[in-house]
Order: C-alpha cells, then structure tokens, then sequence
C-alpha cells in the first residue's frame, strides 16, 4: 500500500485539554470509582470473595473437573473398552487396558480391566466426554483436585468409580436421567441427533 | 541538668521508633485491606482468628515473622559490602528523618516536648536532605546485586528522585517564605492565625504547592503512580529483586517510614500539623490540650496515609517518559511560578501593610 493511498487513513493521537495535561481531573475522577468500590464493600457487603472452606464455590454445570466413571444400574462400569476416548484424548492421559467380558455381561464384548487417568496431564477439554459412545466418562464438577505426590494424582479405576459414587446424587448423567425441572438455564437438552 | 535531657530524648527515640515500626506493621495491614476493598474484595481475616482475635490483627506479626524467619539467600555474584550496605541506608535515612518532625505541639513551655530534636532552625531543609539520602539505599541495591533489572531499577530511581527533587524543595518554599521560617513548629504556629475568620491552613495559602508537593512526594516514597523503580511487571521487583527475608523486610519497612514521614510533613506543612480551628492556640500548655494536639495531628496523619494508599490502589504506573514530562514540563515550571508568586506578594504585603 502507497502512502497516498486513498483508502488509507491516517489517525491522530487525540489531542489533551488543559485539564487532561494536568491529570487531576483525571485522577479525582478514578478516585471516586475506587472510592465507591471501598464504600460499597464497607457499607453495603458487595464483596464477591467466597470464604472458601466454610463456604463452598458451586461452579456452573458444564464446569470440566475431575472424571468419573459411570456405573450401570447393576454397579458395573459402563465403559466398554472401545478406546474411543483414549484416542479422542488430545493430552494422551488416559490408558485402557481392555478385556473380553466375562460371560455374566451379554450386553458387551469387553469391559475395561485397567482404565487409568493422568489427572495432571489432562487439560480437562472434555473430549473424552464427547467421544464415549456409551455414556461411561464424564466430568464432574470437582475442583478441588489436590495431592500429595504425582503417584497420588494418576487416578485408576477404582478411584474413578469411587468418584462416581460420591457425585452420583449432586450430578445426575446428563443424559440418561433428565435434571429436575426448574434448574435454569442449565437444563441439559435433548440431542437433536437422536 | 543535661544528662536529664539526654535522658528525655533517649527515651523518646525509643518510643517514637517503636511506635513507628509498629505502625508501619500495620499500615501493611490496612493498605492490604484497602487494596482488597478497591478491588471488591474481603482481604486478611483469618490470622488470629482461633486464637479470638477479630480482623485479622496478628498478621502483621506472622508477617514480621515470616521476615525474620526466611532464608537470608545473598547471591554468589553480588558486591557484598554494598549488597549488605544497603537495606540499612533504607531504613537509617528513613528514620532520622523522623529528627526533627513535630509529632506535637513543641516549645519550653510545653510539659513533653514533642521533637526530637527541638529547635531545629532548618528542620524541613534536614527531612529533605536526609530524604533524598534514601535514594542511595535504592541506587546501591540496584548496582551490588549485578543484575540487570535492578540495575534499571537503580537507574530509575536515580533519575526519578533527581528529579522530583526539585518540584518538591521549591514547592515547599513558598509556605517557608509565608511562614518566615524553616523550623517546622514554626511553620504550624503561623497556619493557626486566622485571616478574617478563615483559618491560615497551608493548604489554603498554597493550593498550587500544596499539589506539587504531594506529587512529589508520592515520588519520592517510590509507590505508585511513580513506582518505577520496583516496578513488578516489567523488572521483576526492581531495586530489591535479589534481596530476601529480613533485607528485603527492610525496604519494605524503609518505603513505609517515608510514607508516615511524608504524612507527617504534609499535614504540618499544609493542614495546620495539630491546629484544630477555634480550638487549639499555641499558647495552651495543659496536658490535656497536648493531648488533644497530639490527637489532631495523629488523625490528619492517619487521613493522610490513608489518602496515599487509596492513590496507590487507583492511579496505573506512569511511562518513564511521562513520569520526566512530568517533573520537568510541568511542575518545576509551575512551582517556579508559585514560588516567584508567593515571594512577590510576600514582599508587597509586608511592605505595604505592616
């Protein structure tokens, strides 16, 4: 593009008033914001901390934290070892070792004998979520990951069905059980596809 | 006679530094509260809270022992005689200034004489030298640590304090010349006349130097909007990047005594020190107007720092080139006027009228 190009536009710093050269007008004007914000927290509470042990954050509904493993209505993973979210998995962190079924589950070929999650290289997309063809991987709304050691973080079967357990009633499937009605703006929606 | 003198003003020292390094502790409190309120947030209030103690009070002393605990880490490659130097400078030139600040009404008269050192004939003139022999704590930490963003750090604030200097020393002339006096008690018993019922508060006689030197004097305590030397973001932490635990507690301490210092002064300066209108005379000498007095000034002190800390909390940190602008476009012109000013009518109305 040449200078004198007519498309070009050519922009001026805007030019300072008096007043803006001297900054004080300025700075009574940003004065009087923080001075409201100060007030308003003083007087009126409008403080947004969460006092974190006592009070808990309730993230939002399609908040991504730690992963769960569903279980069927017999208390059976419902993983069936398909690796689809193993390869949907962009962090490479979860490793499956597949098994044939035992003759006890017609519904299935294979179930997962070792189902292993690296909580620490997960970046938590999701994805594994989508990709499950049969409902069994989702994340739940736990934030609170801690941890001793990086062994400690490496979350195996069990552990993933235990977190099942403890979120089974705060966070129903999102698909299989519909949410109790009245919940706003997070109600899960029916899949258009099927 | 004079040991008991000697005596007296020991005992002071040691009151008025303790008083003020516990103040400083917990200035860090409340500017940690105040930061927190400005940004719409609750701030420390757990600390102490088991062992009863409401708002957070203990915290100051985890921090103070969270200082003194630290690892003292000195870098291999830093020039030790200086690195070691100086925190102490910091803090050293910090608290003599406190010499010869009237935290009180002062004279012979007076049943405690609150001065250190009374009867300093050129005391604004000393907490301005001593003041800007702060700034060699800043420079030679910025060179011993042999590290770059110190070093820049150093550089600013070398320029930084030069020149802002300047506006400073000129824009407290004017109230030197009005008053006839350099001497600090001086100045605050000439701002409790009244000038047809209004009372003669510095601030009233000298708006224009009134600003200029409280913006000079956020400079000169290095906080922001003039925090350049430290700035975290772009030189890590500036001068005291290499410092740890204690020394770098020092600092801390050193940059909070020049905040008090420069309450103290702009309060007698320009807000009549202990001078409550139609209340306080300077002829009154009963304890109980001293410690009204030493009341009234330690609340206008208290606004005062508090004042400072809401600035810091609203005002972004200045562009270098700004910050030069700044001090030499604008306000050694303007204090230049005001001193050319105030000296002119100084002249005409002490001829003139009396």
């Amino acid at each position: 593009m040449r200078l004198d190009d007519p498309k070009l536009k050519k922009i001026e710093p805007p030019r300072l008033s008096l007043a803006d050269r001297f900054f004080l007008p300025q700075v009574a004007a940003g004065l009087l914001v923080t001075g409201k914000h100060i007030l308003d927290v003083l007087i009126k509470d409008t403080a947004i901390t969460v006092q974190y042990p006592e009070v808990q954050h309730v993230p939002s509904p399609v908040y991504r934290g730690v992963h769960r493993l569903n279980k069927d209505e017999e208390g059976r993973p419902k993983c069936v070892a398909c690796m689809l979210c193993a390869t949907a998995c962009p962090a490479h962190c979860i490793d499956i070792v597949g098994a044939t079924a035992p003759e006890s589950w017609p519904d299935r070929e294979k179930y997962p004998e070792s189902f292993v999650i690296d909580e620490l290289r997960c970046i938590y997309c999701g994805m594994c979520e989508e990709a499950c063809p049969v409902e069994a991987i989702e994340l739940t709304g736990l934030y609170d990951l801690t941890g001793l050691s990086r062994e400690e973080m490496i979350f195996d079967k069990t552990k993933l069905l235990s977190v099942f357990d403890v979120t089974r009633d705060a966070e129903p499937m999102k698909f299989t059980t519909p949410p109790p009605a009245g919940t706003g703006p997070t109600q899960a929606l029916e899949s258009p596809v099927s | 006679m004079t040991i008991w003198v000697l005596i007296g003003i020991l005992i002071k020292i040691l009151v008025i530094v303790g008083i003020t390094q516990g103040t400083v502790a917990y200035l860090i409190l409340v500017e940690r509260k105040i930061a927190a309120w400005a940004q719409d947030r609750i701030g420390p209030n757990r600390c102490g809270r088991t062992l009863g103690v409401p708002f957070a009070l203990i915290q100051p002393l985890a921090d103070g022992a969270k200082m003194l605990l630290k690892e003292d880490v000195i870098p291999k490659y830093v020039t030790k005689p200086l690195y070691l130097l100086a925190p102490w400078i910091a803090i050293v030139t910090a608290m003599i200034g406190f010499a010869v600040v009237p935290f009180g009404p002062t004279g012979p008269e007076q049943i405690i004489d609150f001065q250190l050192a009374p009867n300093v004939d050129i005391g604004i003139l000393y907490v301005l030298a001593v003041g800007s022999l702060a700034v060699y704590g800043v420079i030679l930490a910025g060179w011993a640590s042999n590290n770059k963003y110190s070093f820049i750090g150093g550089l600013r604030s070398s320029a930084q304090l030069i020149s802002y200097e300047i506006p400073l020393g000129l824009s407290i002339l004017g109230m030197v010349l009005i008053a006839g006096s350099l001497d600090l008690s001086k100045i605050i018993n000439w701002q409790t006349q009244k000038f047809y019922g209004i009372p003669c508060w510095g601030v009233l006689a000298q708006p224009l130097g009134f600003i200029l030197f409280f913006t000079s004097a956020f400079a000169e305590t290095n906080r922001l909007p003039f925090d350049l030397p430290e700035s975290e973001q772009e030189l890590v932490g500036g001068f005291h990047t290499e410092y740890s635990a204690m020394k770098f507690g020092m600092f801390f301490l050193g940059e909070y005594l020049h905040v008090i210092t420069v309450s103290f002064i702009t309060v007698i300066l320009f807000f009549g020190g202990w001078d409550f209108p139609y209340l306080t005379y300077p002829e009154q000498t009963a304890w109980y107007w001293t410690i009204l007095k030493v009341a009234v000034i330690t609340i206008k002190v208290m606004i005062a720092i508090i004042f400072i800390m809401w600035i810091r909390w609203t005002l972004p940190r200045f562009r270098y080139d700004q910050l030069m602008d700044l001090a030499w476009k604008s306000m050694i012109p303007l204090a230049l006027i005001n001193l050319v000013a105030t000296a002119a009518i100084v002249q005409l109305v002490r001829t003139y009228w009396s």
